[in-house]
């Protein structure tokens, strides 16, 4: 059994603010139920004064990930955004008397999701809140900027360091030689500036560029607060849509460079349209569709729509339409869904 | 936290039998010669050697009682036995095993793969069911070992060892097996087999930690692991754990005794009252591995849209000690290489419990976990974000990957 502090017992087993915020105007989501942790957190905050009234979250995750998610609404609760924005992992981890090393992503987690409620709450996209970086984990999805950012606020020196705050490298282990580079290089301050411009300053100043066109989102609060007006028709109605939103999609087909049109004389176009009708019942059931857009022997590119696009269940979705061709076609492939410009890892080995 | 206290972490190790830590405790105090000596210290415990070898050999039906080395561990026999086998056979450079072997054959494995061998895994399917085609296609006169296990330590799923090892023998290749789980749960009768070498420890069937044994059949090749004295008929260098010997050739006996009275077919009621009860309460769970083809013993049971270490803490606190195949348990990052082999979905691998019984586990304990188990879950999915999407409406995913028990 893990070294856990009493607190992160405590907090683990007597969650505080484990809940839906009904009201709330600002939501931030992170991580999947792929890589074994997910976090939603919820705000309410004070339109005139930007005080954050009520905070609530929903965890998938270990004792830890639940502890710090916890702890961190409490830590939030009564603070200004600004205040809040100030909120790092390892006060997190302080707060709860530390964490055992394997597990500070779980705060780095918290803080994340923070970021992403104050972006969200501020009307910041993802996108616009992301700074392009090289891939450089492919198992977890984690960029050149997050691993730089952690190693720089948390001081991190070793590869292990940064598997344990920030997953990367935790799995095939194939970016090991990257990582070390990465911390090479910061070593000799090649990536001082780059990256650290602080997430939030960013967020700030994007903010204030836009805040004309959202001043209006804003108010509305609890209708939706300053989701993207396609969520928030439907904000407050949770049922009705995707529960757990991920980053708003690109348009359809930007950022993949080779995405190619329908090819229905392809040996494989009907067989795998077949399937498509077969498990169609399905998708619509929870209120969702998919579309075959191109298909070769190592690759078909798809668009899931509706309910099934930046759902939290597409990885899911992907996976098992993977398996499913597998079994019928005997065919190993990856399903690239054009509607989500991270996806295409799916070839389920 | 509870007075009560259940262990259904069998498949982990087992608790010693009283009556082993009697037979072992003369070892321990005054019976303490070196059994390789000539004087009057060391004879009782060399004939308490011989005892113990002619019990293990009984419980694995081996023909002769110099067919069985004594080890620390069922590690040490398996690095033996892959050792010894790609020694005797240097002009073979492949190695057949499984995707889901555990650590003590995988990391050798992957040790001499990169030394140039040649590994072939035979995959599983989502029943956790060796691929017996992909098996077949790789038997040839290049491969110095087969080495796959008897039951799988995560789902208790048994294979067909006898049948690959008849296959193997065809060929004429070296066939291993690591029967940690199997040993003392199933009947085993080597002498009727084609298996060529067979691990085993002693701390899964109620011996104490730190002993194990390895079969190896009369006129097989072998090359020596431990070098140095000759004990062991040098084949296994080193003063023997006398009194943990004592404790394994003992602990053989029961389990033969066991297995003979129907002590298993208990278990696996047991094991089945647990199983039942706990899916008949606790909606989007199901049995991993094949359920018709386990260990009498064991339960892997896969609760969707909960991590199992948040599992494991509120079981614990509960008094209920199990394992997880969850990443977060084991400090790595990824679900257990036996769930991912499985293609068990993501969303339920990381939330995999498994409970393994022993002959000591009672009905009363089994009805205190189904008791307890179901509000667990209830309340780690109360707190999860995937879990309302899931209970408002949406139908559970339904691939063909459960057991037939957990329709």
């Amino acid at each position: 059994m893990w070294d856990y502090s009493d607190k992160v017992k405590d907090y683990f087993f007597n969650p505080r603010n484990a809940k839906e915020v009904k009201d709330a105007n600002a939501t931030g989501d992170v991580g999947s139920i792929t890589c074994g942790d997910a976090l939603r957190l919820q705000l309410r905050v004070n339109p005139e004064t930007e005080v954050i009234e009520d905070a609530g979250f929903q965890t998938f995750g270990c004792g830890s990930a639940i502890a710090s998610s916890s702890a961190l609404t409490e830590m939030i609760i009564g603070k200004t955004l600004d205040e809040a924005a100030k909120v790092t992992n390892k006060d997190i981890a302080d707060y709860l008397d530390g964490l055992p090393p394997e597990k500070m992503h779980c705060s780095v987690m918290g803080r994340e999701a923070l970021d992403a409620a104050i972006a969200n709450y501020r009307g910041i996209t993802p996108e616009e809140n992301h700074i392009e970086s090289p891939l450089i984990c492919k198992c977890f999805g984690i960029d050149e900027a997050k691993i730089v950012r952690e190693v720089t606020e948390n001081n991190l020196s070793t590869l292990q360091d940064v598997i344990n705050y920030t997953k990367a490298g935790g799995a095939c282990g194939s970016c090991h030689e990257k990582i070390e580079k990465i911390l090479d290089g910061i070593k000799k301050g090649e990536y001082a500036g780059k990256y650290v411009t602080t997430d939030m300053e960013a967020v700030r100043k994007a903010a204030e560029e836009k805040s004309c066109s959202h001043d209006h989102a804003r108010e509305m609060g609890a209708a939706g607060g300053a989701h993207p007006p396609k969520e928030a028709s439907a904000a407050d109605d949770a049922p009705a849509r995707p529960f757990f939103m991920r980053p708003e999609p690109k348009k359809p087909d930007a950022g993949r460079k080779n995405a190619t049109g329908p090819n229905p004389d392809h040996l494989l176009w009907k067989p795998i349209s077949d399937l498509f009708d077969e498990i169609r019942p399905g998708l619509n059931g929870d209120g969702g569709d998919i579309e075959l857009v191109h298909v070769d022997f190592t690759r078909i590119d798809v668009r899931l729509t509706g309910q099934c696009q930046g759902c939290m269940m597409e990885d899911m979705t992907l996976s098992f339409i993977a398996d499913l061709i597998e079994e019928r076609l005997g065919l190993k492939t990856v399903i690239n869904n054009l509607n989500n410009p991270m996806s295409g890892e799916f070839d389920h080995e | 936290m509870s007075e009560m206290k259940v262990y259904l972490d069998n498949n982990a190790t087992t608790r010693v039998a009283p009556e082993a830590l009697e037979e072992m405790m003369p070892f321990l105090t005054d019976v303490y010669g070196n059994p390789s000596s000539m004087h009057d210290f060391g004879t009782p415990v060399s004939e308490s050697l011989a005892l113990a070898r002619s019990r293990v050999a009984g419980l694995l039906g081996a023909e002769k009682d110099s067919e069985i080395i004594f080890t620390s561990c069922a590690t040490e026999s398996d690095n033996t036995a892959i050792f010894s086998a790609v020694q005797a056979y240097p002009d073979r450079r492949e190695i057949i095993t499984s995707a889901v072997e555990h650590p003590a054959i995988l990391q050798p494995c992957a040790y001499l793969e990169e030394r140039g061998y040649t590994v072939h895994r035979v995959p599983v399917n989502s029943r956790g069911q060796l691929d017996l085609d992909f098996y077949r296609s790789k038997l040839s006169d290049r491969v110095a070992l087969v080495s796959i296990m008897w039951a799988n330590n995560e789902t208790g799923t048994v294979f067909p060892v006898p049948e690959l090892a008849r296959m193997a023998r065809e060929k004429g290749i070296l066939f291993h097996t690591d029967a940690v789980q199997a040993v003392g749960k199933l009947p085993i009768s080597l002498k009727d087999t084609c298996i060529d070498m067979l691990s085993f420890s002693g701390h899964k069937l109620h011996a104490p930690k730190g002993v194990g044994a390895l079969y190896v059949r009369f006129g097989t090749r072998f090359r020596n692991f431990m070098r140095g004295g000759h004990q062991e008929r040098g084949r296994r260098a080193g003063t023997e754990n006398s009194a943990s010997i004592a404790a394994l050739g003992r602990v053989c006996r029961m389990a033969e005794e066991y297995l003979a009275s129907g002590g298993a077919d208990e278990t696996a009621r047991l094991r089945d009252r647990l199983e039942q009860g706990i899916l008949s309460r606790v909606t989007h769970a199901f049995v991993t591995g094949d359920a018709r083809n386990r260990t009498p013993n064991t339960s892997n049971i896969a609760f969707e849209y909960v991590e199992g270490e948040g599992i494991l803490l509120k079981l614990n606190h509960e008094g209920i000690a199990a394992s997880s195949g969850s990443a977060c348990t084991s400090g790595s990052l990824e679900p257990s290489h036996v769930m991912m082999a499985m293609k068990v979905p993501f969303t339920a691998a990381h939330g995999t419990i498994r409970f393994s019984l022993s002959r000591y586990t009672t009905q009363e304990e089994i009805d205190y976990v189904v008791e307890k188990v179901p509000r667990i879950i209830a309340d780690l999915r109360a707190m999860s974000p995937y879990w309302k999407q899931v209970a408002e409406g949406a139908p559970a995913f339904n691939p063909d990957f459960k057991g037939t028990l957990g329709a």
